[in-house]
């Protein structure tokens, strides 16, 4: 399977534009404002494949932030809490999901 | 030991800096992602799901004491306290900074460590049997045909853009531990009637999207022949292997399309047009790096020594020493593996504490060296049996004396999707879940040898392909699923396991892999069969029957 990134774009329900921070690799969400944050609620959330990759195209203009950026799903309850839509997504939010050796 | 020159030393204070200017170039913006991506990857960085990922070689398995000192102290400056040894023999530290990377790489570049060549298209690190040098098995010592390959090959100008990766496995035991037959090429050293030194060398194996067990072109190569031949081979495959298409990029694609036979008469003509070349290994040249290999000053002791009778009266002492010690050529003196899977957490892992304990006992009881397995265990190869009682009792205490090599719950694991950017399936939680299930040894004992491997996707870095129970995750409409394979060997019988039918969920691989075992329990010949042996002499049907009623 190809990775989100070289995946043909189709939307059927909520997403947003998630990346790595350049410096770090944290994980960042594409905002609202144009910018990036490490907070899921703060991402810029898109319904339509044309309005995914208006938010994809103005996120990849510049590199220097986040790197590789990626349309991801994303859901969104009735209180409009928003939630990482796939497992993958889960855990680039969460870390792995066992305990880490320490 | 091998001993580097200050030609390496400075090589790679030289190439930190480089890094240290490339990083620098990307953090200021003077280099896009496109320029940097295969600058980070030629020094093993790579971008995973949440953060920078750190791949240092190992070459050959052969660690000092000082180097994994050091590694402990990156895993707990740069990283998050530990690190994950990989079936290449590497290590791999996940949480890196890349503002951070520099600093890490000239502190392992203080002890002769780095990551060049771990990642790219290029000849990769070489790998061979972790028993190298100690094993009464063994022909000679692998690594110094290995060593002679790694300086050959770093850096190679004409082999740096190959078509696809490529990954070289030696072994020099009549059992291989080197797995030489999945390898790009797979090197067996051994002696032919007039007791001369040689290879034979197969080509074309590999895991992977399609796997293939590698074929033997050569029976014998005389071992002064090695470089040349091998660069008849990386020039044939650098011609004919394909580059547009990733998926059949690799050396096996080739070898498989055109067949052994006609791959090996491209290899045999390219070979003498430059067999006696530059190339050709005199005698001389080999018995410099020879020499350059330090090896212990054993001393005259006699095997099973009373201060190790005595101690075989614990029975958990015994009970380790039966699992985790082998014999060793020098009499008086063991191979001690340290198992790194504890029940129940990530196989491969080890805590920084852990490798300074590792380092501090290697260097107390073990001459300094440290070998890493392509298992994803550790090995002090050179114990002295006396001491063995001592050494248990500290890995015991620093929870690295978990009894269990080659058993049920001593699982290959790839990091699988809760790290790596490729995976579309978890592996360590499923690997963790089957070692629960085994956590009581004395079952774990009574099912005796039997490798389970699992892949998080089908680049197959946990090498499922050859499992004996192979586990690939894959994913379907947002779900995890496993295939299970029954059958497949790493060693000198290598071959693929066979499907064992419809995948299944995330949640049921435990107990399908329980009712496998649970299966080979009943229908095997007796205690005297492997789970192998059994699969071989029956087919999976049987498993496929009872265990798919099951579920």
């Amino acid at each position: 399977m190809a990775a989100p990134q070289q995946q043909k774009l189709k939307v059927n329900g909520p997403v947003a534009v998630t990346a790595n921070r350049l410096t770090d690799g944290a994980v960042v969400w594409r905002t609202k404002a144009g910018g990036w944050s490490v907070e899921l609620v703060d991402a810029a959330i898109v319904t339509t494949a044309d309005a995914a990759l208006a938010l994809l195209a103005e996120a990849g203009k510049r590199d220097l932030d986040a790197v590789g950026p990626y349309v991801a799903p994303v859901t969104v309850d009735d209180q409009g809490t928003i939630g990482p839509g796939n497992l993958r997504e889960r855990i680039r939010v969460a870390g792995p999901t066992f305990e880490l050796p320490h | 030991m091998y001993a580097y020159d200050e030609f390496d030393r400075a090589f790679l204070a030289e190439r930190v800096a480089e890094f240290r200017d490339q990083v620098g170039r990307r953090l200021s913006g003077a280099l896009s992602e496109d320029e940097f991506k295969p600058l980070r990857l030629m020094n093993g960085v790579y971008l995973q799901l949440h953060a920078y990922m750190l791949r240092i070689a190992i070459p050959y398995g052969t660690l000092n004491a000082a180097q994994l000192r050091r590694m402990a102290h990156v895993a707990r400056v740069y990283d998050r306290g530990y690190g994950h040894f990989t079936t290449r023999q590497n290590i791999q530290f996940n949480w890196i900074k890349l503002e951070e990377l520099p600093e890490a790489m000239a502190s392992l570049a203080e002890v002769g460590v780095h990551g060049i060549q771990t990642s790219g298209n290029c000849i990769r690190n070489v790998t061979t049997d972790q028993w190298a040098a100690a094993t009464p098995e063994e022909c000679d010592d692998p690594r110094i045909w290995a060593e002679i390959l790694r300086q050959y090959s770093t850096l190679h100008p004409e082999f740096t853009y190959l078509p696809r990766k490529f990954k070289i496995a030696i072994t020099a035991a009549g059992h291989d531990r080197a797995a030489i037959k999945v390898h790009d090429v797979g090197l067996r050293l051994h002696r032919n009637e007039a007791g001369e030194l040689g290879f034979e060398v197969l080509v074309g194996g590999g895991l992977g999207r399609t796997p293939f067990v590698g074929k033997s072109i050569r029976p014998f190569l005389p071992a002064r022949e090695l470089l040349s031949y091998i660069e008849a081979i990386m020039r044939v495959y650098n011609q004919y292997g394909r580059r547009d298409n990733i998926y059949k990029a690799r050396i096996k694609i080739l070898v498989h399309e055109i067949g052994a036979e006609e791959f090996s008469k491209a290899v045999e003509a390219e070979w003498a047009a430059i067999r006696d070349g530059a190339l050709h290994l005199t005698d001389e040249a080999i018995a410099e790096i020879r020499d350059r290999f330090i090896y212990p000053s054993f001393e005259t002791l006699e095997n099973e020594p009373a201060a190790l009778t005595e101690a075989l009266k614990d029975s958990r002492f015994a009970t380790w020493h039966r699992n985790s010690v082998q014999a060793h050529k020098v009499p008086g003196y063991s191979i001690v593996t340290i198992s790194l899977k504890p029940v129940g957490a990530p196989p491969g892992d080890a805590t920084a504490d852990q490798m300074e304990v590792v380092a501090d006992l290697a260097e107390r009881y073990g001459f300094s060296e440290i070998r890493v397995g392509h298992e994803q265990n550790l090995c002090l190869p050179h114990v002295a049996q006396k001491d063995l009682p001592a050494l248990w009792a500290a890995l015991e205490a620093a929870g690295l004396a978990t009894p269990n090599v080659n058993l049920v719950n001593d699982i290959i694991a790839c990091p699988g999707l809760d790290y790596c950017a490729l995976a579309n399936a978890r592996a360590i939680p499923v690997a963790q879940e089957i070692a629960k299930r085994f956590a009581d040894l004395d079952r774990a004992r009574g099912v005796g040898r039997l490798h389970i491997n699992i892949s998080g996707c089908i680049n197959a870095c946990g090498h499922h392909h050859v499992g004996h129970i192979g586990i690939l995750g894959v994913e379907k409409n947002g779900q995890e699923f496993y295939q299970i394979t029954l059958g497949g060997r790493a060693d000198e019988h290598a071959q693929l396991g066979t499907l064992l039918g419809p995948a299944v969920s995330y949640e049921q691989v435990p107990g399908l892999v329980e009712d496998v075992v649970d299966t080979y329990m009943e229908l095997r010949a007796g205690p005297h069969e492997l789970f192998i042996d059994t699969v071989a002499r029956l087919g999976v049907e049987p498993f496929k029957e009872r265990v798919y009623a099951a579920h």
